[in-house]
């Protein structure tokens, strides 16, 4: 994954989904499925992953019973216990990134296609890479 | 996440990120038109640098990139010591006296508030207020083409690119601005503080009190700090009070006040700031029952007066349910990755593990200039600044160089004067490389960035100028005066 990781822009074009705020200020890409990928990628495919993405944001952002003891409990410790435990929201972003990475090795790089995770790119866009066909190998 | 987390050593202690002469060598673009990889020998190529340290922002690093404050810190540090002086003066004076008059809890109860202030203080002051990083070279390139798209059609004129989007949550209409100097359209409630130079998320204000801009991530700690000196400042002030009403039991006020004169500096410090602490804490309980920020009550976004249709699409509905989502709702983790390394080679950086939260390095490109003070003994180095005047955008001759600001380049060409600074630099560069601008923006300039910052119009000291600070011709457009 390293050294996927190191892809230079000279060496793939990029497609970026940016950010959906109608629901509000939560983390939310938009579903619309670019033209730059027609005929690459099937769009079902594509939907459900960002889809799936989008429903683990929300888990992390939503104020569920959970998140308020969370919160309470680091209260009552003067926030130090923040020191020594990863928050909710945190368990989730990594919940991404590994799932990223599974759509990665298992559909998208395949088809040619990389996806970054969007806290990469400071959760402000969804970028996808067309790969070239030397990263194909 | 913030300071602290890491449990290994820290590499010493205070040092901000631009008070180091040691410049850094970081990636460019078209590696093909840069010589120098081959010509540093292989020990500086090795160097790692902390991605702190190139972070483009004007803020203050500590402990390696734990810590995270704005520039101006001195008023923080005026906080701490009152804070620190006066409860000391209660725990060494009035304590010792009332917890064998009255009860040991009182010393007992002003320990816990004391360390919950310093904590809550130290969490505001120290962390990430939930800074927006820089839009990649990529990202930027993909809105300016976007943008440029609709001005196809009239080639001769000159139409500013759509500053704006307009989005609509939950029936209201909400604008978002375009940040020159961030390349991104910001969020909703996002806003660029000027003194840190940062795009904030749910940005409040920007405190000099705390040395840090208050936002998404550390409203809560700055409310519950504002919350608890004032309960502080009470109980210290009732205690004093106690304890200088039972000293003037035996004897009379006069005496007890001379053999108690702790009692009087903690009487007169809490009084002259309860007033002000008490009303803060009172307006932010205000703004967080009804889910506004600072910024968005200044502005009076969301009131009546704008329209009959205009409410506050973020409030939850009820006081509770506000106070409970600012509270008590998830605080994203820092998206700067301020601990990882930057990698040389590619337009990414490698992930140390640090929270998952790595951003794009969008950092670009060119130090080069760095790497030919590298190559020269430190002392040239500084002769070199010091040689060098340079013009600020609005045209004054300054032979005072511009502080570095972690970055020995700017992250982008737009808005920044640093970056004529840099040209300059580039052009007395020893190495005799050509200039690195082309380099940086590829020769076809303008073709990188939004149209307003055209690397033609620089050269050419056509009036395309950043916000700066008084540039009234600019605010419209510019981020950095937008508050």
């Amino acid at each position: 994954m390293d050294n996927m990781a190191r892809l230079s822009s000279s060496q793939c074009t990029k497609v970026f989904l940016q950010r959906d705020f109608t629901e509000g200020t939560g983390v939310r890409f938009q579903n619309k499925f670019p033209q730059e990928l027609e005929g690459k990628i099937d769009r079902a495919i594509l939907e459900r992953t960002i889809n799936t993405v989008n429903s683990i944001y929300l888990e992390a952002e939503s104020l569920s019973g959970r998140t308020y003891c969370e919160s309470c409990f680091a209260c009552m410790t003067a926030y130090i216990a923040y020191l020594c435990m990863d928050t909710h929201y945190e368990k989730c972003l990594k919940k991404v990134a590994r799932y990223i990475e599974e759509q990665n090795k298992t559909v998208f790089v395949q088809q040619g296609l990389m996806l970054v995770d969007p806290a990469e790119r400071g959760l402000r866009v969804f970028e996808i890479c067309i790969l070239t066909e030397q990263q194909n190998r | 996440m913030e300071y602290g987390e890491d449990t290994t050593s820290v590499d010493g202690c205070s040092h901000s990120s631009p008070s180091s002469t040691r410049d850094v060598t970081v990636s460019t673009q078209s590696p093909s038109k840069l010589p120098e990889p081959e010509e540093v020998p292989s020990d500086k190529m090795a160097k790692k640098v902390r991605r702190w340290e190139v972070f483009p922002g004007k803020n203050k690093f500590h402990c390696n990139g734990r810590i995270m404050m704005a520039r101006q810190t001195g008023i923080f540090y005026l906080t701490c010591t009152l804070i620190i002086v006066t409860s000391g003066l209660f725990f060494g004076f009035d304590c010792v006296y009332l917890a064998q008059h009255v009860t040991p809890a009182i010393p007992a109860i002003g320990g816990a508030l004391f360390i919950f202030v310093m904590a809550t203080l130290f969490r505001t002051s120290f962390s990430d207020p939930g800074v927006i990083p820089r839009a990649s070279l990529d990202e930027a390139a993909e809105l300016e083409r976007q943008m440029e798209v609709p001005n196809a059609g009239s080639p001769g004129t000159y139409r500013p690119p759509p500053r704006t989007k307009e989005v609509v949550i939950k029936g209201q209409v909400v604008k978002l601005k375009y940040c020159f100097t961030c390349k991104l359209f910001r969020p909703p409630r996002a806003s660029h503080c000027s003194l840190c130079d940062n795009c904030v998320d749910r940005f409040d204000h920007h405190c000099p009190w705390v040395g840090n801009c208050v936002g998404k991530r550390n409203y809560r700690y700055f409310y519950l700090f504002i919350l608890s000196l004032s309960v502080h400042c009470i109980y210290i002030f009732a205690c004093v009070l106690t304890n200088l009403i039972l000293r003037a039991q035996q004897d009379n006020f006069l005496t007890a006040m001379k053999e108690s004169p702790a009692s009087v500096i903690e009487a007169i410090v809490c009084f002259f700031s309860v007033w002000s602490i008490v009303g803060l804490a009172g307006f932010h309980s205000y703004l967080v029952a009804s889910e506004l920020t600072t910024n968005e009550d200044i502005k009076g976004s969301f009131t009546a007066r704008r329209g009959a249709d205009s409410f506050n699409p973020y409030s939850k509905g009820s006081i509770f349910k506000n106070c409970s989502q600012v509270l008590c709702g998830p605080v994203p983790p820092s998206l700067l990755d301020r601990r990882g390394y930057v990698v040389p080679d590619s337009s990414q950086a490698h992930h140390t593990g640090n929270m998952g939260t790595n951003t794009a390095p969008d950092l670009p490109p060119p130090a080069v200039v760095t790497t030919a003070d590298e190559m020269l003994p430190a002392g040239e180095n500084v002769k070199k600044r010091e040689m060098i005047s340079y013009q600020t955008p609005d045209g004054t001759i300054n032979n005072k160089l511009p502080p570095l600001n972690g970055t020995s380049s700017p992250p982008t060409c737009g808005g920044r004067k640093n970056h004529i600074w840099d040209m300059t630099l580039n052009q007395l560069n020893y190495m005799g490389r050509s200039n690195n601008h082309a380099a940086i923006h590829g020769t076809n300039p303008g073709s990188v960035y939004p149209q307003p910052y055209r690397h033609s119009d620089y050269l050419s000291g056509t009036s395309v100028l950043p916000a700066v600070k008084g540039n009234k011709s600019t605010m419209s457009r510019g981020c950095s005066t937008d508050f």
